[in-house]
């Protein structure tokens, strides 16, 4: 029992360091050169960088809204299951946690969605995907199998 | 005397030493030390604004950006801060320097109470004095603005003989589409998205404190009904009983009900 309640933990502080990085890195897009998307956009020049905001188009700001939702219900989500632990009745189950983890992974995915389809072309070869969008990927299955787990999961009796 | 110095309220500060009829007890020595500290203080004050008054450029404040649609009329405000007096030969000038220039240009300039618009200029037949300058306003309005305005313009404002300063400079964005601004539907979202979860928690709240005050009964109740016929009537009875003992003892069956449930 003890292993089970320690494997959901770290699954779920897992994800909320993944979904931390996947929100905060600037690195969705990167160029060869640069990382750029979701916050600013830097360009190396001669070892100084030079930033500029994103431009302010509609879709950037709603994935940006709903990553940082998904991070703020993953961690009230943790703050619940750590509430409940101690409050819940023998048997009880973790509602509240399991339904703001399912809402979290809910968001991450229409973020990542609305990104992959958003997202400008790729022109030349060194376009590709960055870290951050793999890891906003990563975290929608992670996020939502955590949530089931909370639906399953009942405190011993 | 310089002229335009803060008149300083002297009456607010009195040199009544209260003291000096009484023994000198140790609490009065104290309040008449905090009296000399304070009128040492007040002097120094009044020293430090005379100088300062002398040493202190203007300061000239306009916007820092514009944004505006083609087509429509933009006000460039301009005011400055002084420690003198609005002197009657105060003057303001606008410069313009367009998008990729090296040079500016005079467009607007407004001295002795007399504004001069630019009529040679990109400005001709556009340009309105819109300022008061006895309220150290030295606004500008252009009308019908065009992609051709993008730029910066620089305010100049003196005030005689405060005349050691900086202008001030807003650069003028004309867009075919007002963008929206960074940030704005993120704010939205998350305000809307956060608000309803802080609303529905509440109403949740609301709701289980109003069925445990026996307020009204929801379709839990049917629950009650369905395994124990009796607890029903005791319920039904309820409603009408006002005693708070009894009240608080079908609060606490109701709440033994909900966890036999949940157990389930």
């Amino acid at each position: 029992m003890l292993a089970i309640l320690l494997a959901t933990i770290v699954l779920h502080l897992t994800d909320l360091i993944i979904l931390f990085i996947s929100t905060c890195a600037n690195a969705w897009r990167t160029d060869g050169v640069r990382n750029y998307h979701l916050w600013y956009d830097c360009t190396q020049k001669n070892g100084e960088a030079d930033c500029s905001g994103t431009s302010d188009a509609d879709w950037l700001q709603a994935v940006q809204a709903l990553m940082v939702l998904a991070t703020i219900f993953c961690l009230i989500s943790f703050i619940f299951f750590l509430c409940q632990l101690f409050t819940l009745v023998k048997g009880g189950r973790f509602f509240f946690t399991a339904v703001f983890q399912v809402l979290a992974s809910l968001f991450v995915m229409s973020g990542a969605i609305i990104y992959t389809v958003m997202s400008p072309e790729m022109k030349n070869e060194n376009d590709a995907y960055g870290y951050a969008f793999v890891l906003a990927w990563l975290a929608f299955p992670l996020t939502l199998i955590s949530g089931f787990i909370y639906i399953v999961l009942r405190k011993k009796e | 005397m310089p002229s335009g110095l803060i008149p300083f309220p002297f009456h607010l500060f009195s040199f009544h030493h209260p003291s000096l009829s009484r023994n000198p007890s140790h609490t009065d020595l104290r309040g008449e030390q905090r009296e000399i500290m304070l009128s040492v203080l007040a002097l120094t004050s009044v020293v430090l604004l005379g100088i300062a008054s002398q040493t202190t450029a203007i300061v000239v404040y306009t916007s820092w950006e514009r944004h505006a649609l083609v087509g429509t009329d933009v006000r460039l405000s301009c005011s400055f801060f002084s420690w003198q007096w609005t002197s009657p030969d105060v003057t303001f000038s606008w410069h313009y320097r367009p998008d990729g220039a090296k040079e500016a240009i005079s467009i607007f300039h407004y001295a002795g109470g007399i504004p001069y618009v630019d009529t040679k200029g990109p400005f001709r037949d556009r340009m309105e004095f819109v300022g008061n300058p006895s309220r150290r306003d030295g606004s500008i309005l252009l009308k019908n603005v065009d992609f051709a305005d993008n730029g910066t313009f620089t305010c100049d404002a003196k005030n005689p003989p405060d005349i050691a300063g900086s202008p001030s400079h807003v650069r003028l964005f004309v867009f075919e589409k007002v963008p929206v601004q960074a940030g704005v539907i993120t704010g939205a979202i998350i305000g809307v998205v956060l608000g309803l979860l802080i609303l529905i928690v509440a109403i949740y709240y609301l709701m289980r404190f109003l069925v445990a005050r026996r307020v009204f009964s929801l379709s839990m109740s049917k629950h009650g009904r369905k395994g124990k016929g009796k607890e029903g009537s005791q319920q039904k009875q309820a409603l009408a009983v006002t005693d708070p003992a009894k009240l608080k003892a079908a609060a606490s069956e109701k709440k033994k009900q909900e966890s036999r449930r949940e157990k389930k």
